[in-house]
């Protein structure tokens, strides 16, 4: 009765996991396959090596070299930025205050709420900073807006990881005469470095394909910008006017562009997953 | 055989919160012998070890009062640098943890932070102290593999050397064999009665047979207080408190 029972459940479990396995699968698959197709057509050397041409919109020469330039200067800017603000954080409420402490609550509660504020909202106090400052639309508004919208993201995924460190780990480090500091950036860092390489790269994924935190704050060019202060187009941008016009071969090259962003991704969650393997042969368990 | 105190506990009392954990500890530890601290679990054993190290600041809520003289010294002065004093002990704690870096890094890690900088010295001390702590022999080949991969007990013996290495008179361990195989429990225990000579070694264990074995000298722990404390033959033979004798007849565990 019992073991009837038991694999009841087990093959109910085991229908369960296989389903859902295939709908990430499909769902990955779907995707790509969607935009390879909808955009292979226009797809060809100009789309990667050229910035628009006159007419771009209408039909005639060009691709996306700008955008995609400006999305990848703009992201990896962000990306550092973010990084280099909340590892100190992150370090600050695990090591010195303490993981459990009052305050380290307090600021991973912050964290959350930011992580939930919709990134728009990002975009309009990018703006408003931005006017406040008279900034105009440029990849310094683009890097500063996309910089805040991702720190949550980031901050929160290390501190996943860094909290996961055994306290008797660091104590060990203590018990040694190492300093705090000593113990964050030798002994931490490096039990975590393969987590926040992930998180690294998780941030840089949000921020890379996000629209609306660049929409008011990183302007639009068909030039590569060659300096902070000029606008700068990005690829969720470029995608979003190129869908938007009405003729059906530029509609084409919204796809395409769509497929150059997932490959962006890929490429860089592909490397950041290698690079962390490298790193993860030295980790405590 | 009487030797002068290398540790000196006064009126300790530890609590977690509002739950006391060590109540008025007074004790002398004797030096370059082993002091096995043994009671049964819960009773205060780790606390006490940890208030020598001064790592009980680290957990919320703890209060602290008395004092630890060390070389004479109260480690819980105000203004003392906390990291000279860690220094003056090494520390082995139930389970090794090593350092998340390589067999050769571990023991360097510790004279590195310190000021050490020349590499052949450097390499000299981490074969010295490998050496030492009867590891040299086992991974000589592979200094720099990581630490991780070497089998528990090979842990615990790295986590000595690497102790050993910041040069400490004291020598701290919390039930450094639970985590092992009688083969390597055997061997840390053995590098314990070489090391006598030169360190102040203090073991806390819930093992009465390893006591019995290492232990020069006896602190008997129940419930936050020290029960009886003195010389082994004594503890062992001719207990004067009616629960250290239950204890050492195993009538209280
Ligand atoms: N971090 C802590 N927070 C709260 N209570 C603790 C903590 N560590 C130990 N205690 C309590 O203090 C008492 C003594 O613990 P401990 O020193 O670990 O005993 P032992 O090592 O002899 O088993 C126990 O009652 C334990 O539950
Ligand atoms: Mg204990």
């Amino acid at each position: 009765m019992r073991s009837s029972f038991n694999k009841f459940e087990e093959a109910v479990f085991r229908f369960l996991m296989i389903v859902s396995t295939l709908v990430v699968l499909g769902c990955l698959f779907l995707i790509i396959g969607t935009v390879l197709f909808k955009g292979i057509g226009s797809m060809d050397l100009d789309m990667i090596t050229r910035t628009p041409q006159g007419g771009y919109y209408l039909g005639k020469e060009g691709g996306v070299l700008n955008a995609i330039v400006g999305s990848i200067v703009l992201t990896s800017s962000a990306t550092a930025i973010a990084f280099l603000a909340s590892l100190p954080v992150v370090l600050y409420i695990n090591i010195y205050a303490g993981k459990n402490s009052r305050f380290a609550e307090l600021i991973r509660l912050s964290l959350d709420f930011l992580w939930g504020i919709p990134s728009i909202v990002y975009g309009a106090f990018g703006f408003i900073i931005m006017v406040y400052f008279g900034i105009s639309a440029s990849l310094l508004g683009g890097i500063i807006t996309v910089a805040l919208f991702i720190l949550p993201i980031m901050a929160r995924a290390m501190d996943e990881v860094i909290s996961l460190v055994p306290v008797e780990l660091v104590e060990a480090s203590f018990s040694l005469g190492s300093t705090r500091i000593e113990t964050a950036s030798r002994v931490v860092l490096r039990q975590t470095l393969p987590g926040i390489i992930s998180a690294i790269l998780l941030a840089f994924g949000r921020g890379i394909g996000d629209a609306a935190s660049v929409l008011f704050t990183s302007g639009f060019s068909d030039r590569i910008p060659l300096s902070l202060t000029q606008p700068a187009a990005t690829l969720p941008l470029a995608i979003f006017f190129q869908l938007g016009t009405p003729f059906p071969e530029v509609q084409e090259r919204a796809y395409a562009s769509a497929f150059i962003l997932t490959i962006i991704i890929l490429i860089v969650s592909i490397s950041a997953r290698l690079l962390a393997a490298r790193f993860r042969r030295h980790t405590i368990q | 055989m009487q030797t002068n105190p290398h540790v000196r506990v006064h009126d300790l009392s530890v609590s977690y919160g509002s739950t006391p954990a060590l109540n008025r500890i007074s004790v002398d530890i004797p030096e370059k012998q082993i002091t096995a601290v043994i009671g049964p679990s819960g009773c205060g054993k780790s606390t006490l070890l940890r208030a020598m190290n001064r790592l009980l600041e680290n957990s919320d809520g703890v209060s602290l009062s008395g004092s630890i003289l060390i070389d004479n010294e109260n480690i819980y002065d105000p203004g003392r640098d906390v990291t000279e004093i860690r220094k003056k002990m090494g520390l082995l704690s139930q389970k090794p943890y090593p350092l998340p870096m390589s067999i050769f890094e571990n023991v360097a890690y510790g004279p590195r932070i310190h000021g050490m900088k020349k590499k052949n010295e450097m390499a000299e001390t981490v074969r010295h102290y490998l050496t030492i702590s009867g590891l040299w022999e086992e991974v000589k080949d592979r200094l720099h593999e990581p630490a991780s991969r070497l089998s528990i007990g090979q842990q615990q013996r790295l986590c000595l050397a690497r102790g050993l290495a910041v040069e400490p008179e004291i020598i701290l361990a919390d039930e450094p064999t639970s985590a092992l195989d009688p083969k390597s429990s055997q061997k840390i225990e053995a590098e314990f009665k070489h090391l006598k000579n030169r360190y102040t070694i203090i073991i806390v264990t819930h093992i009465l047979r390893q006591a019995r074995r290492l232990a020069d000298y006896v602190l008997f722990m129940y419930l936050g207080e020290l029960v009886e404390h003195g010389p082994a033959a004594q503890i062992f033979e001719n207990p004067q408190h009616e629960m250290t004798k239950e204890y050492i007849r195993g009538i209280i565990s």
